[in-house]
């Protein structure tokens, strides 16, 4: 693969980068990215990636685009709602760069699909909005070794870590077994600053571009911990637990798990 | 001089700050260390930056001359 006319004045910004440079810029164009959530993290993540030139970019979500989205999800606009999530954000990302291939999966990943969905891709971000979703990821990427960089925010804070099975802390082992339902404002309940989902999401979508050129020192073993009112960020080793129920000496888990969907059931309840 | 071997010539005359040197950059990517590099720059900015860029880089400058108007960078690619 050789570069283009047109991409070399495309990403010559950071062609120029040491330790990008053409090579680099190839890796990204040949790098594959699966983003789960076309939300408030997958948004800024997915903009970005694109905008880098990752060659190819895949897209889970099962929701079409709501007004409320907007304040933070900024891969879609006002023209978008009711649209599925993942055309609207592929509508944008093509628009923003045609070099990018996107595949737009409309649909909820479960302990059936999740692997075949994850195996075609380099690495995975989970920008998903549940404890569910949050738990099954991080099994699936586990037992397949996927690296994954995970994200999560809570009103005014956020966090992300990147996990490369086998060899840093996954999920489980900073939070063995996902909390039970109704113990954490869910995602309605709790609100969220757009500014903290972006974030968060650009320090996933920079943990990407680092995994893919092979740069720097990734957030593997090391939790990043953002709180927006104070403008700080911190970091906190995470070890591996030897007693992780999936990554551990003796796992536990070892086939997927669909929890509960705690939150829309009981969204159906009150209907 | 004539005990300079040159190996390729890009010509880049014309070309603006910093895409000059993006060119310069992949060029030299594409060669094998110790091959040498001629580059013809414009005067001005663009013999100033794309020298400057094209050592921190870690190549060797081995010549820069003007040349009717227009320079001549001569590089040996490293590692």
């Amino acid at each position: 693969m050789s570069l283009k006319e047109d991409q070399i004045e495309r990403y010559s910004r950071q062609i120029i980068l040491p330790r990008v440079g053409g090579k680099g810029q190839e890796k990204l164009l040949g790098g594959k990215v699966l983003i789960i959530g076309a939300g408030g993290l997958g948004s800024p993540c997915a903009l970005y990636l694109a905008s880098a030139g990752i060659g190819t970019i895949g897209i889970v979500d099962s929701d079409k685009v709501e007004l409320n989205n907007l304040q933070r999800q900024i891969v879609h606009d006002t023209n978008t709602v009711g649209v599925a999530k993942v055309e609207s954000a592929k509508q944008r990302l093509n628009a923003i760069n045609p070099d990018v291939k996107v595949k737009a999966l409309n649909m909820r990943l479960t302990s059936k699909n999740i692997t075949d969905v994850i195996k075609e891709y380099d690495i995975v971000v989970d920008g998903s909005d549940n404890f569910p979703t949050r738990y099954l990821v991080n099994d699936a990427c586990v037992l397949e070794k996927k690296p994954l960089s995970h994200g999560g925010i809570f009103r005014f804070d956020g966090q992300a870590i990147t996990i490369l099975p086998g060899k840093s802390a996954c999920y489980r082992c900073l939070f063995p077994e996902p909390p039970p339902p109704g113990f954490v404002p869910s995602c309605q309940e709790a609100g969220i600053l757009g500014a903290v989902a972006g974030a968060i999401g650009v320090i996933q979508a920079n943990e990407v571009l680092k995994y893919i050129l092979n740069i720097g020192d990734l957030l593997a073993g090391k939790l990043l911990v953002f709180n927006a009112l104070d403008s700080s960020f911190r970091q906190v080793k995470v070890p591996k637990d030897p007693k992780c129920p999936i990554c551990g000496e003796k796992p536990t888990v070892t086939k997927l798990i669909d929890y509960e969907q705690f939150c829309s059931i009981k969204k159906k309840k009150e209907e | 001089m004539s005990d300079i071997k040159i190996d390729q010539i890009l010509d880049l005359k014309g070309v603006p700050c910093p895409m000059n040197f993006v060119k310069t950059k992949l060029k030299l990517e594409s060669m094998q260390a110790g091959k040498i590099l001629e580059v013809l720059l414009d005067d001005g900015e663009p013999i100033k930056n794309v020298t400057a860029s094209t050592k921190e880089e870690g190549h060797e400058i081995l010549k820069v001359e003007e040349k009717n108007g227009y320079w001549n960078l001569i590089v040996r690619k490293s590692r």
